[in-house]
C-alpha cells in the first residue's frame, strides 16, 4: 500500500470550547476508493471534512490529504481536491461553458487546457447544445451531474462530495453514482456523504461517525455481518441511536 | 366533504409561461388522511402547497380546503391551516418560547388552550425555550417549527419537506410525530424526495415534472407494478449490469442497494434469466425474486 495513501488522519480532534466536535479519529483512504462518511446530523461530519479541505484548522491530531499536511500545506490542499455540495456548487447566472472557464482558471489551468476538457464534458454529459444557456435553467439533475463534472475539472486527486444527491430524482441519482465509478475507475478518489443508506451499499467502504468518534468503519458486507443487519439502514440506525450528545 | 379538492391546476412561470410547475392536477385529499406528495426537487411541490395555502396562483383551475375556495376565500383558509415551508422560516432572534407565543397570539389563541396537541412534541424542545431559534440545531428548528404550524390547531397541516437533509435516525422520528397528529384529527399533507417515506401514508401521489404518475395507496402503487422482478448480486457488480443490460430478455436493470434490481419484459425470460446465473456461478452470482417498493414503481414510471 504505502503510498496509495490519499487521506491519513491519526487522532484528529476538533473542539470549540469544551466542545469536542471531531474527538480523535482516525482512519486511511486509499486512490481510487470510494469511501462513505456518513453519520446522523451533529455527528461531527462536516468539522471533520472542513478539516481535511483545509478549511479548519484542527486542534490537535495529524492528517494528510493528498500527501499534504493539514496544518501546514492546507494552501494547497484546496488546489489538490474538487469539492461539491448540494447546496453549492455553480454559478446560476453563469453558462454552462463559462461555469467551467471559470472553475477552471480559478484553478490555474491553461487556456489550451480549459478548451479541451470544457469540449469533452459538454460530449460526455450530451450538453453541447446547451454550452450557452444559463445554469439556473438546467433541470436538477442535470446540475447535479455537471457539478460533478466542474468539481473534477482540474483533474484533482480527491473529490470531497457533500450530499450530491439529496433531492435527485431515482433514475438521475443512477446516472450520477455512474458517473461515481467511471472518476474512480480513472483513479480519482471519492469521499462522500449521503443520507441515502441505498447509496451506502455503492461504497467500497464507510465510516459511521457518532458523537465525534469513528464509531465503525468497513465495507458494507461486513459492516452488516458484525452488526447482524439486513441492510445498510439497520446498521446505521444501531450505532446513530447509541448517540448520547444532541446535535449542535 | 374532502378536506382538500384540486381540479385541473395549471401553473407556469416566466414571462413567455414556458416553464409549467404543475400540468393539470386533479386530485382530493379525504378528511384524516395522512396524504404524501413523493417527487424530486422541481416536480411542483412546492408550488401545489403554496396555491393550496394561498401564497400563490394557480393559471387555471380550482382548488378547496376544508370546503373553502382558496382564491374567493383565502382568509378562512388562512385561519384553518397550519404550513411549513421547506425553508425555516420562523423569526432566528426570537427565543423557542417567543416564537410559539407569537404564533399563538396571531391566531388569537394560547399555548396553554391548544397545548395538549404540541406536548409530545414541544417537551423535546422545551428545555431550550429561551435559546434563540436561529441557535437551534436542524433536528430542533424543525420540531419548533412543527409546533408553530399547529399552535392554532389547525384543521389541515401542510408540511413541504419536512424531513429534506435530515438523518435517517430523526426521519423515523418526524414520522413517528406525525402518526400521533393523524390520531388527533389532523389531515396532513406532507411532501418528499424520499420514495420509502411514501409507505408511511395512507396514500400517496408520485409527482415528476408538473405531472402526477401515479395516485394510489403505497400498496395500491406496488401493486400495479407489472414486469418480474428480480434482485442479482455477483463479485463484479458493474461487469454483471452491463452484461444484463445486454440481453433481450431484461427490460430495466439498476443498482439497487446491495443488489442490482433486474425488471424482465416478461415471464418467459425466467429461463434465460436462470441459464445466465447458471454460466456465472464462478462470479458467485445471486439471485432471487425482489418485490418492487415505491422506488422501483417511480423509476417504471418516469421511463415510460
Amino acid at each position: 500500500m504505502g503510498n496509495d495513501k490519499v487521506i491519513t488522519a491519526n487522532h484528529l480532534t476538533k473542539s470549540f470550547g469544551d466542545f469536542i466536535a471531531v474527538d480523535h479519529i482516525s482512519f486511511e483512504v486509499h486512490k481510487g476508493e470510494i469511501f462513505g462518511f456518513l453519520g446522523a446530523n451533529g455527528a461531527g461530519k462536516t468539522t471533520a471534512m472542513r478539516m481535511l479541505c483545509g478549511l479548519s484548522m484542527p486542534s490537535s491530531g495529524e492528517a494528510t490529504v493528498a500527501g499534504l499536511d493539514v496544518y501546514k500545506d492546507n494552501e494547497k490542499i484546496k488546489k489538490s481536491i474538487g469539492y461539491m455540495s448540494q447546496k453549492f456548487s455553480l454559478y446560476d447566472d453563469l453558462t454552462v461553458k463559462e461555469n467551467m472557464q471559470f472553475y477552471g482558471g480559478i484553478y490555474g489551468k491553461t487556456d489550451a487546457f480549459i478548451k479541451n476538457k470544457t469540449a469533452f464534458i459538454l460530449e460526455h454529459l450530451h450538453l453541447e447544445k446547451e454550452a450557452n444557456v444559463l445554469v439556473k435553467s438546467l433541470p436538477l439533475g442535470w446540475k447535479q451531474k455537471l457539478a460533478f463534472s466542474v468539481a473534477i475539472f482540474h483533474e484533482p486527486e480527491i473529490v470531497f462530495l457533500d450530499e450530491p444527491t439529496g433531492g435527485v430524482d431515482p433514475v438521475t441519482r443512477r446516472e450520477f453514482w455512474n458517473m461515481i465509478y467511471q472518476a474512480s475507475e480513472q483513479g480519482i478518489t471519492i469521499f462522500v456523504t449521503t443520507h441515502y443508506m441505498d447509496e451506502a451499499e455503492y461504497c467500497n467502504r464507510v465510516s459511521i461517525m457518532v458523537d465525534g468518534r469513528i464509531e465503525a468503519l468497513d465495507t458494507p458486507a461486513q459492516l452488516k455481518i458484525t452488526y447482524a443487519a439486513a441492510s445498510m439502514d439497520e446498521v446505521f440506525l444501531k450505532l446513530a441511536r447509541k448517540a448520547k450528545r444532541s446535535e449542535t | 366533504m374532502a378536506a382538500v379538492t384540486i381540479e385541473n391546476i395549471i401553473k407556469t412561470y416566466g414571462k413567455k409561461k414556458d416553464v409549467t410547475a404543475l400540468n393539470n392536477i386533479s386530485f382530493n385529499v379525504e378528511q384524516g388522511e395522512l396524504f404524501g406528495i413523493i417527487g424530486p426537487d422541481g416536480a411542483g411541490k412546492t408550488s401545489l402547497f403554496r396555491i393550496l395555502t394561498t401564497l400563490l396562483l394557480a393559471d387555471s383551475g380550482t382548488a378547496t380546503v376544508d370546503g373553502f375556495d382558496v382564491v374567493k376565500d383565502y382568509k378562512a383558509i388562512r385561519k384553518r391551516v397550519g404550513y411549513m415551508p421547506g425553508k425555516f422560516s420562523l423569526y432566528p432572534d426570537l427565543s423557542v418560547e417567543e416564537n410559539l407565543n407569537f404564533f399563538a397570539t396571531i391566531f388569537n389563541t394560547s399555548i396553554q388552550q391548544n397545548y395538549d396537541l404540541i406536548k409530545d412534541i414541544y417537551i423535546q424542545i422545551e428545555p431550550f425555550k429561551t435559546r434563540r431559534a436561529g441557535k437551534l440545531s436542524g433536528g430542533m428548528k424543525q420540531k419548533l417549527a412543527l409546533c408553530c404550524a399547529l399552535i392554532h390547531r389547525p384543521s389541515v397541516l401542510f408540511l413541504d419537506e419536512p424531513t429534506t437533509g435530515v438523518d435517517a435516525v430523526s426521519r423515523k422520528e418526524f414520522w413517528e410525530m406525525l402518526k400521533g397528529l393523524k390520531q388527533q384529527g389532523i389531515t396532513i399533507l406532507v411532501s418528499t424526495p424520499y420514495m420509502d417515506e411514501a409507505k408511511l401514508c395512507d396514500r400517496v401521489a408520485l409527482l415528476q415534472n408538473g405531472s402526477i404518475l401515479s395516485i394510489n395507496t403505497p400498496q395500491g402503487i406496488v401493486d400495479d407494478f407489472a414486469n418480474p422482478l428480480w434482485a442479482v448480486k455477483s463479485s463484479s457488480m458493474l461487469h454483471l449490469l452491463n452484461e444484463l443490460q445486454a440481453t433481450d430478455f431484461v427490460q430495466d436493470i439498476y443498482p439497487f442497494g446491495e443488489y442490482h434490481h433486474v425488471v424482465m419484459k416478461n415471464e418467459s425470460g425466467k429461463q434465460a434469466l436462470e441459464k445466465f446465473v447458471q454460466q456465472h456461478q464462478s462470479e458467485n452470482i445471486l439471485l432471487h425474486e425482489a418485490k418492487p417498493d415505491i422506488e422501483d414503481c417511480f423509476i417504471a414510471l418516469m421511463k415510460n
